[in-house]
């Protein structure tokens, strides 16, 4: 936001992009929870965008980006975050749109040493060359720290505007947009990707090890958003509702799976993922009854759902609090 | 002047934006694109990719839990 409008203000026409990975954590998803509702259901480069006054265009990249999440060439962060592939990833993409629709040049808000992985003085340049942008990638807040580029030495941009913002204090940042009269704007270092949460990262890693695989579909990492999930056998995992919000969620993805809802208590709908045999489905319907309104009951009522439609009800003691191994909550 | 229809339902945020962009890019000034969602965010979204493009919405609603916007292709 920052960097677009100190480029606007040297009379620049600017537009943004967005990509849109798969692990963006944007309101919406947040939103899936009941206590989430009130907050502003905004997507927030739109938002950006009508703030500034500039065009947004949203990309899907979920499918070329699973190589950058699953193959990264200069690895993961503290966990499955591969910032500086990413990073490359979207300069990369930002760079054929910008070829394909008759930009100049590229900018983004990075600020030398405000990140460990992307944005240090040894990696900025990683990022610019294996892009292909080269020097028509311009940081304005912190361009007067690096090199001149291909629109500083054009004229194209007057140098002499930029900044020299450095480290990971944001107090420059939030002065600048103080000065430009944002009063409202993304939390800075909030973290916009589930791959860099380690709880989300964890059950990422338990899906690929339990699959044998290092792959993944826009389904599979949508759900690891969503509710509690338990691991209860190598062969299978569930997927437990939260709250209504998140049930609602889940149930729309019910005839995909197996799937447990107490019947004789309120409860959670609760997915079972993987390849569950007959002592399992019990186990399952104990850890639903668990979950349920009825945890202290002597029995509750669970009905199971099979992919096939079929269903069946059964009569299940909860599982104590204390019976549940604290391995088995990915 | 054509109208057409998105089934965008079903899909959450920014999907149904996306979805909507790309069907723009094969329409012409004029046109009109009735968009369905089941993400309630696409009640604000849609309209905010509308204004920052220069597109119309004519109307938007919200009713069983579906979504249904209607906007007018501008030439930006």
């Amino acid at each position: 936001m920052l960097a677009a409008r100190l480029i606007l203000e040297q009379g620049i026409h600017v537009e943004g992009i967005n990509f849109y990975t798969g692990f963006c954590v944007e309101g919406h998803t947040h939103a899936i929870r009941n206590h989430e509702r009130a907050k502003p259901k905004r997507n927030n480069a739109l938002w950006t965008a009508e703030q500034l006054g500039i065009k947004l265009h949203i990309i899907d990249v979920i499918e070329e980006y699973k190589d950058v999440v699953i193959n990264p060439k200069h690895g993961y962060g503290a966990n499955l975050n591969p910032c500086l592939d990413c990073k490359g990833f979207m300069v990369r993409k930002a760079r054929e749109w910008m070829e394909k629709n008759g930009f100049d040049f590229i900018i983004t808000g990075e600020v030398l040493g405000q990140r460990p992985m992307s944005q240090r003085r040894d990696t900025m340049p990683v990022v610019a060359r294996e892009s292909g942008a080269y020097d028509r990638l311009l940081r304005p807040l912190c361009a007067k720290l690096l090199p001149p580029t291909l629109p500083e030495l054009e004229g194209w941009v007057d140098r002499g505007k930029l900044l020299d913002f450095n480290g990971r204090n944001r107090k420059p940042q939030i002065r600048l947009a103080a000065q430009f009269g944002f009063k409202d704007y993304a939390q800075p270092a909030g973290g916009c990707c589930f791959l860099t949460n380690e709880q989300y990262s964890h059950k990422l890693a338990d899906l690929w090890t339990t699959r044998g695989t290092k792959q993944y579909e826009l389904d599979d990492i949508m759900l690891l958003k969503v509710g509690r999930h338990l691991r209860p056998r190598a062969h299978f995992k569930l997927i437990v509702g939260r709250d209504e919000g998140e049930n609602n969620f889940l149930n729309g993805y019910r005839k995909r799976f197996v799937h447990l809802w107490p019947v004789s208590h309120p409860g959670p709908l609760v997915l079972l993922d993987g390849d569950a045999r007959e002592e399992d489905i019990e186990l399952a319907a104990r850890l639903t009854a668990r979950f349920s309104k009825g945890r202290d009951a002597h029995s509750v009522r669970v009905e199971i759902s099979g992919r096939d439609g079929d269903s069946r009800t059964v009569d299940v003691a909860p599982m104590p609090a204390d019976a549940i191994p604290s391995e088995w909550y990915l | 002047m054509s109208h057409s229809v998105l089934d965008a339902r079903y899909l959450l945020c920014p999907m149904p934006v996306i979805r909507t962009q790309d069907r723009i890019t094969e329409l012409t000034p004029g046109d009109t694109l009735e968009v369905h969602a089941t993400d309630p965010g696409a009640l604000h979204d849609i309209p905010a990719w509308c204004r920052v493009h220069g597109h119309v919405v004519i109307s938007s609603s919200l009713k069983d839990g579906e979504v249904t916007i209607t906007l007018r292709v501008e030439a930006t």
